[in-house]
């Protein structure tokens, strides 16, 4: 499946019909731009299509809301892609979902154009935590939907879902995961809610009228959901990612945190390769003005430094259970002090080579990097 | 010939000095419009952000009266803050009188109090000043009346004034030509000239700033400094309007500048004499002094292995500040640095800012100590300001540590609070003194180590902005003295060690634990931070581990974002230093040192 050298193309569809309120992703809510959308990514996958040409062997159509493309309009999406391209036999190809959206004729559809993987956006299973997210859905709508999907071809669907906010109890948030594994996933997306600035949850914050979950609450409903998800059978192969088995990691996802290429295509979409790091602009218009005036519509692009390589691999190899080469830590001055210590506290372990993250290497993830960064130039000094 | 007139303005801070000094350049036309700007003489950075002057600025007005007579008028702007009243006291010898700026809301502040002593012990002819007459808030005859009681002036020959609005001015100008008197001296005589600044300029070298009492100066000649016999040629002297401007001759009178090839502001000494070599005055001018540091801190680097820069930084800091002292130092924790003294804890921060700002220095400062004095029992006397060297306490026969006289000026409501306030810091020897209805001037001897971290602070806080303040070293006096240490998980970090009163020990050890606990970011592990005296704990707190930090999930491949957010912290973590395996920040270090409990 996964092959590590071979590029991921992604494709960003940057429409909602409606904004929630915790959402800092681009997107837009006026559907009057998906035609010049879609003439701009014939255009820019005409910019690429020479400089990408090994195949590309995953493929994910993310948002927004890709779910809210019409047949008509997805048909020619991958029309483009198929055109400017080439795919791998086995490529993974998935499309994000909304449970709304989802009806018996749009999933033949999906299907006859060559998905095969759905990321469904459920998010919960309880009334009063969907309206509070205000997403479009209901419980009984998801699982209306689910049924729909269990009834067609689709064998590989995940869901994701969101935790850790002020009022969802343990028992609501168990509830919601016992009944989505009664569907059989092949794949679940646990996020916990971030609060962003910006958002009209954050601004909700800072005025005092939402309360965040405590550090504590979230900790638990962490540990708890990685318990739940691993008694039944799911490996926690990355942070906020379970799967019922490797063949089912998602691929795509995995070329990021393995620092595979890939191309990004559509507003705000990211792309990597040999170290550079590029990304397009995130405003619809101004994408697809860019692209009408034979320009790329890249607003930002990066070279990254020997340092900034290294800091990249232990970012991302830490949110993996398969963690980071020992190689790439104890290369520096003081890291394998680092690393025992952590070891004995419990918080990455070594194995074949391998120093991965324990659940509570997990919770620190972020902060697990610096730890063997810090210390380059400063030195652990033992006293008297 | 030119009429002189060499003037400074004093004032409490805030008061409204360079306000008041840029409407009287802008009134001479000095500057054109275009190139004002508000504060003109508060040239670094670091005066302009914090709204205080540091360094002396000195600028000579062309001013014509109504009857033609063309003066010659020598602003001489002097620092405004405590730390740096011995170069005030020599900026004032430089004059025959001053503007004494009081603010019109504010009235007499304890500064204007200390501020016109200085200018009584030099006899200079003192023009009150009431500003910020535009202020809805102003009470003009309430200041009048401090004037008259506190200031023991003539209310009546107050001018009024608001330095904003410009009103007021020319009545100002009236009073320098008209009450300030010409300066007398001979310029046959043989050379003596006060030293009242100096600069350093990448290109001249040394620009001293002086004013000349007798004789007469011009390039070619051989100058001596009279404290230490030292002689230089000068290659050129000159007059500061905005710029230096290059004069044939400077002589008695007047103010201006000498470059003589002298490599660093640190070969000079302000308060100094200059005199000719060939003829030289039979004897210095009075006043002089050498200016001792008062508060001393180590600096180290935070990375070790820029030592060697940090050396570089402070020899190229100490090229144009004097009253900077250093040598090194190493401590067990954080390795090679520099024991430094400054003048105050204001001076300490202004050198910790630019060696930052201008030298691009990450440093760490330790808790700011004063000098100890401690008698052994063999009868040698030895002087420590630094925790590391605190002696055998087998061996001290006696400890003494530095008192001063405090003057705090308040509203009468308030003297309760500041007697609180004052005596929490050991204060002694306390007088109430009632110069008019309704104000009160307290007096206080208190340990210098209990006013130089957050005294004022407090002082303004409790009294409600209107309580200030004004202190002078006194003497040495007996005190029981203990090193306070920390302990950050067992280990001792000695950078953090401080010399406290043993009566204040355990507030202390309790509040700096306390304070740790909020600066030191949680760590993976459980942190002990302990205050102990010899081997006895004193106080604790514990730093929890953290539990959880990962956030969002890094969305359609955007790892960018999510690297420049580690990359921040780690440039963060510059400001860091690792203790055992505790990182400790440099703020937690200073933290260390502010005694409030909230
Ligand atoms: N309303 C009013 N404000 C003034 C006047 N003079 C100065 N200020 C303000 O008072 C503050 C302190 O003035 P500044 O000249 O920096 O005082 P310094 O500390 O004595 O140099 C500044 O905000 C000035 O704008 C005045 O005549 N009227
Ligand atoms: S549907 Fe998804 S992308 Fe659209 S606003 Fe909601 S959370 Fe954001
Ligand atoms: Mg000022």
């Amino acid at each position: 499946m996964n092959n590590k050298d071979l590029p991921g193309l992604y494709v960003h569809v940057p429409f909602c019909k409606t904004k929630c309120p915790y959402c800092d992703f681009y997107s837009i809510t006026d559907p009057s731009l998906i035609q010049s959308w879609l003439d701009g990514i014939e255009k820019e996958a005409l910019i690429y299509n020479r400089e990408w040409l090994p195949a590309f062997d995953t493929l994910y159509i993310g948002g927004g809301t890709p779910s809210i493309l019409d047949e008509y309009g997805l048909g020619r999406l991958m029309d483009i892609l198929r055109n400017s391209f080439s795919f791998a036999p086995d490529t993974e190809v998935t499309i994000e979902v909304n449970p709304d959206d989802i009806t018996a004729s749009r999933l033949a559809c999906y299907e006859a154009l060559g998905i095969n993987r759905l990321s469904i956006g459920v998010q919960s299973l309880q009334e009063a935590e969907l309206r509070f997210l205000q997403r479009r859905h209901t419980a009984i709508a998801a699982e209306r939907a689910i049924g729909l999907v269990q009834s067609s071809g689709f064998r590989n669907f995940g869901v994701d879902l969101m935790y850790g906010f002020h009022g969802q109890t343990r028992k609501s948030w168990t509830d919601t995961l016992e009944r989505v594994l009664s569907w059989g996933p092949a794949h679940l997306s646990c996020y916990q809610l971030t609060l962003s600035d910006g958002t009209p949850f954050g601004r909700m914050v800072s005025e005092g009228t939402l309360k965040r979950a405590t550090e504590e609450q979230e900790r638990q409903f962490f540990i708890h959901t990685s318990h739940f998800l691993q008694d039944h059978g799911f490996i926690h192969y990355e942070v906020s990612n379970f799967a019922k088995g490797e063949e089912y990691f998602s691929c795509h996802n995995l070329k990021y945190w393995q620092r595979a290429p890939y191309l990004g295509l559509g507003p705000g979409a990211h792309s990597f390769r040999d170290n550079a790091r590029w990304w397009n602009c995130r405003s619809v218009r101004d994408y697809c003005r860019l692209l009408l005036e034979g320009k790329r519509p890249v607003a930002g692009q990066e070279r990254l430094s020997p340092e900034q390589v290294r800091l990249e691999m232990l970012l991302l190899g830490f949110r993996t259970a398969r963690g980071v080469d020992m190689d790439d830590i104890v290369d520096q001055p003081f890291n394998g002090e680092v690393l025992a210590r952590l070891t004995s506290s419990g918080i990455v372990r070594v194995e074949e080579n391998r120093v991965s993250p324990t659940l509570n290497g997990y919770l620190i993830a972020d902060r697990l990097p610096l730890m063997f960064f810090s210390l380059i130039s400063f030195f652990i000094k033992v006293f008297y | 010939m030119k009429h002189i007139r060499n003037f400074s303005i004093i004032a409490h801070i805030d008061h409204g000095k360079s306000t008041l000094a840029d409407r009287l350049i802008q009134y001479t036309n000095l500057v054109d419009e275009r190139q004002f700007r508000d504060q003109i003489l508060d040239t670094m950075d670091i005066e302009r952000e914090r709204g205080i002057t540091i360094k002396s600025q000195t600028i000579d007005l062309p001013y014509m009266d109504n009857d033609g007579r063309e003066f010659e008028l020598n602003l001489i702007d002097t620092p405004g803050h405590v730390d740096f009243s011995y170069e005030v006291s020599r900026a004032l010898a430089s004059c025959e009188g001053v503007l004494l700026l009081v603010d019109a809301s504010q009235g007499v502040e304890a500064q204007t109090l200390a501020n016109l002593y200085a200018a009584m012990e030099h006899d200079l002819v003192i023009i009150p000043v009431i500003n910020k007459i535009d202020l809805p808030v102003a009470d003009i005859e309430r200041v009048k009346l401090e004037i008259d009681h506190e200031l023991g002036l003539d209310p009546d020959s107050a001018i009024l004034c608001s330095a904003k609005e410009g009103t007021g001015i020319e009545d100002i100008f009236a009073a320098i030509t008209g009450r300030i008197p010409p300066p007398a001296g001979d310029p046959e005589k043989p050379l003596s000239a006060l030293i009242f600044d100096a600069h350093y300029d990448p290109f001249r070298g040394t620009i001293v700033s002086c004013r000349l009492f007798d004789g007469t100066v011009r390039p070619g000649d051989m100058i001596r400094l009279m404290s230490n016999g030292t002689t230089y040629k000068v290659e050129e002297v000159g007059i500061f309007h905005l710029a230096r401007e290059q004069r044939k001759e400077l002589t008695a009178g007047m103010v201006g500048y000498i470059i003589a090839g002298i490599k660093t502001v640190s070969d000079t000494r302000i308060g100094d004499t200059i005199t000719l070599d060939a003829n030289p005055a039979p004897a210095p001018l009075p006043g002089f002094k050498e200016v001792k540091p008062v508060v001393f801190s180590s600096i180290y680097p935070i990375a070790s292995d820029d030592y060697q820069s940090l050396l570089e930084a402070l020899e190229k800091y100490k090229l144009n500040d004097a009253s900077l002292i250093y040598q090194k130092d190493s401590s067990a924790a954080l390795g090679q640095g520099f024991r430094c003294g400054f003048l105050g804890l204001l001076h300490l921060e202004i050198v910790q800012e630019r060696l930052e700002r201008e030298f691009d220095q990450s440093i760490i400062m330790t808790a700011p100590s004063v000098q100890y004095r401690f008698i052994l029992t063999d009868g040698d006397v030895i002087v420590v300001d630094n925790p590391l060297y605190y002696p055998d306490p087998a061996k001290i026969k006696a400890s003494e540590e530095p008192f001063i006289r405090a003057a705090i000026l308040v509203p009468e409501r308030y003297v309760g609070a500041v007697m609180k306030l004052c005596m929490d810091r050991r204060g002694v020897n306390s007088h109430l003194n009632y110069p008019t209805p309704g104000r009160v001037e307290v007096t206080f001897d208190l340990p210098l180590a209990e006013i130089i971290f957050d005294f004022y602070d407090k002082l303004k806080s409790i009294t409600q902005g209107y309580g200030s303040f004004d202190y002078e070293i006194t003497d040495y006096r007996e005190s029981d003295l203990v090193r306070l240490d920390i302990l950050v998980n067992g280990e001792k970090v000695d950078a953090l060690s401080i010399l406290v009163h043993r009566d204040r020990a355990r507030d202390r050890a309790v509040t700096i634990c306390e304070r740790l606990k909020e600066e030191i970011p949680r760590q993976q592990f459980k942190i002990a931070i302990q205050g102990a005296i010899g081997g006895k704990i004193i106080a604790r707190s514990t730093v929890s581990a953290f539990r959880k930090d990962v956030t969002a999930k890094c969305y359609g491949g955007d790892i960018t974002r999510k690297r420049k957010l580690l990359e921040k912290q780690k440039k963060g973590k510059r400001r860091m230093r690792m203790v055992g395996n505790v990182e400790i920040p440099q703020s937690a270090f200073m933290a260390a040192l502010k005694t409030d409990n909230e």
